[in-house]
């Protein structure tokens, strides 16, 4: 307890990160479960069905088969970068979510007030940009030190599309940035407070829909998915980069690159959705009754209840007995929203987290319906169409700001 | 031993380990790993100074392109493993000790004029972060004709990288 | 609070191994490596300076390095390729057409 008493802030961050960590492997793990029903339902098909309710477990399942598959290491492979890459991937793409801040609240934890996210930093946003830029690094080390043909083509085919996205990427964001003035993300979110007409929310989506365009097919492109999925796709080149990877290892890179989409959709929610704000304008002043601070209570009773009837009328004896138990757990936490101590704190994560569920969403509808690029196509709409248009959207905004300073 | 002085002390031994991995590795692919190690302890050691920006821009820049360039370049040419000759007796007998002797000398120095110049000055307040506002007051006013210049200077290399590396038709 | 002292004397070592690669070594990609750590010591020695006196020109000079080794890479790296093609070599000694 000496310990705790004298270094609060690290003892505090280590609470911190073990939240988040556990938080975000579960996330990663329902993520996968998730997109497989929706492009499942989007092919008119049930997707996974049979491994606990209504395939609730089959990451669960997914996990176990990948810790117990045999790791195979090419015999001729370079044993030091063979083993690095998917760890380097992993990790960068965790570190990132170190800096993504959930909420304006600053909550109190064992008698230390800190704020909903891991490391606060002035410069928050480009040191987002520059630990994700080093991304690249697991993609090409991986593809190269397999010593064979396909990895090392797909390797570099895909490091390449890393690359080139990127500058669009961050082009994209400045435009932001000009607004907000600043690369706190806390700033660019209260930039983002307040309404218009009393009605549309400030969001950045809405003066840089241009940018939001750009920045979401580049984080697409930048993170290997559907349509820019040609180096890692099944059918292409093997598997691309990741083909002489087994178990454990693959699955490494698989998590890599959920976590990467999910910081992605984080950084899109920061960026340009209004972050932890609520659409909705607040109450005038003078109303006691501020009904949209029962929201996320509400949202998670309905959830709870269409969980428990939908459990109900199921076929599978499984989702009988499962699917009421966490309609009620839902009631639950929703009774637990309308605590007094718990209703202010919990307004920005619920906003923030359903953004980005909705953007994830997209990204797995995009999945689901849009077909391949072909490389070459890929990497003349990258850089003769979407750099380009990024060097527009900022040139326009800098117009647009220089205008506004001066009269 | 305060934090900032474990956290340099660990920047610092991880750079130097680096940069004795960049020179003693056989495969080049793993020199250039080392130098990004290096990077990366040099932009920790840039945090600790109060430069957040540029430790930004230096894992960005120099350890997220400039590396990655190096590493695309090596993987392309398959630059094989490193001849391996031992030092001549010169540089074993002479150059090290030599080198060694150097080294203590003008850190005794060193830390005999700069400590005693922070004794006379007195402790210096706290750590003043060098803030990204007064950073690029300065670039677009007192520095912009060389910021201008390093913009056409970059487009020159990129014009002279595309000339020299394509292949004769 | 770490004495300026200790970060000029990090340098100096970093810059003294950039300098025993550059000299020992054959592979020329190599040797290109070892100017840029010469070139990543000298930018300590900036950032240490620039905290020291409290100014920012050492910021801004530790900026143009960066962006200027980026461009002398990309071209450095385009005759290294050059030159292995015709050398068909990465080792430094082999380009000797001019000896005599």
């Amino acid at each position: 307890m000496d310990f705790v008493t004298q270094h609060p802030v690290l003892v505090v961050s280590i609470i911190k990160i073990a939240i988040a960590l556990f938080v975000i492997m579960t996330a990663l793990a329902y993520l996968t479960w998730f997109e497989r029903k929706v492009v499942a339902r989007i092919q008119s098909r049930w997707g996974p069905y049979w491994v606990g309710p209504h395939g609730l477990l089959q990451p669960l399942a997914d996990g176990i088969k990948f810790l117990f598959k045999e790791d195979i290491v090419p015999p001729t492979a370079d044993k030091v970068t063979y083993l690095l890459a998917p760890f380097l991937a992993l990790a960068l793409a965790l570190t990132t979510l170190a800096l993504i801040p959930i909420g304006p609240a600053s909550i109190q934890v064992l008698g230390q007030a800190t704020q909903l996210v891991i490391s606060h930093s002035p410069v928050g946003l480009i040191l987002l940009f520059a630990i994700s830029s080093m991304g690249v690094y697991g993609v090409a080390l991986a593809g190269w030190s397999s010593n064979s043909k396909y990895p090392l083509l797909g390797g570099l085919r895909s490091s390449a599309q890393m690359i080139s996205y990127e500058v669009s990427l961050t082009l994209s964001v400045v435009g932001v940035l000009l607004l907000a003035g600043s690369f706190d993300f806390y700033d660019i979110v209260g930039h983002q407070a307040g309404h218009w007409v009393h009605f549309f929310p400030r969001w950045e989506i809405i003066p840089q829909f241009l940018g939001f365009i750009c920045y979401l097919t580049a984080a697409i492109a930048e993170t290997n998915r559907v349509p820019f999925d040609l180096p890692e796709a099944e059918t292409e080149l093997v598997a691309g980069f990741h083909t002489e990877y087994s178990s454990f290892k693959f699955a490494m890179f698989f998590m890599a690159e959920y976590a990467n989409m999910i910081t992605v959709s984080c950084l899109a929610t920061l960026l340009f959705l209004g972050g932890w704000l609520s659409p909705f304008p607040p109450p005038e002043a003078g109303s006691a009754w501020h009904w949209q601070l029962y929201l996320p209570a509400a949202g998670l009773i309905i959830g709870g209840i269409a969980l428990i009837i939908g459990g109900l009328r199921s076929v599978q004896w499984n989702a009988k007995a499962v699917f009421p138990v966490l309609g009620i757990v839902c009631i639950g936490v929703g009774y637990l929203c309308t605590w007094a101590s718990v209703m202010p704190v919990i307004q920005g994560p619920f906003w923030f987290l359903g953004k980005v569920f909705l953007l994830l969403f997209f990204y797995v509808w995009a999945r689901g319906t849009l077909p391949r690029f072909r490389y070459d196509q890929l990497m003349a709409f990258g850089w003769k169409f979407l750099l380009p248009l990024s060097l527009i959207n900022l040139v326009a905004t800098g117009l647009v700001v220089v205008l506004r300073m001066r009269s | 031993m305060s934090v900032a002085m474990l956290v340099f002390i660990a920047c610092g031994v991880i750079a130097v380990l680096g940069a004795i991995g960049l020179i003693l590795a056989r495969e080049p692919v793993h020199s250039a790993l080392s130098l990004v190690l290096v990077m990366v302890a040099l932009a920790v050691l840039y945090l600790l100074l109060g430069a957040a920006f540029i430790a930004a821009i230096q894992i960005l820049v120099y350890a997220g392109a400039i590396m990655v360039l190096f590493v695309f370049v090596i993987m392309l040419l398959n630059a094989g493993v490193e001849v391996r000759t031992n030092l001549s007796r010169m540089a074993r007998w002479l150059g090290i000790p030599l080198a060694i002797v150097f080294l203590v000398e003008m850190a005794y120095s060193l830390v005999h004029e700069y400590g005693q110049r922070a004794a006379a000055a007195g402790a210096v307040a706290g750590p003043v972060a060098a803030s990204t506002h007064d950073l690029s007051v300065k670039l677009f006013t007192e520095f912009v004709l060389p910021f201008e210049l390093t913009s056409i200077l970059i487009l020159i290399a990129i014009l002279g990288a595309l000339v020299l590396a394509k292949k004769e038709a | 609070m770490v004495p300026i002292s200790y970060y000029i004397i990090l340098s100096a070592v970093l810059f003294g191994l950039g300098v025993i690669g550059f000299v020992f070594k054959r592979n020329i990609i190599t040797i290109f490596m070892s100017i840029e750590l010469m070139l990543n010591a000298v930018n300590l020695a900036f950032v240490a300076f620039s905290r020291e006196f409290n100014q920012l020109d050492g910021l801004v000079f530790v900026f143009f390095v960066i962006v200027v080794a980026a461009a002398e890479a990309a071209v450095g790296l385009a005759i290294i390729m050059v030159i292995a093609r015709n050398r068909k070599s990465l080792n430094v000694e082999d380009v000797n057409l001019l000896k005599f």
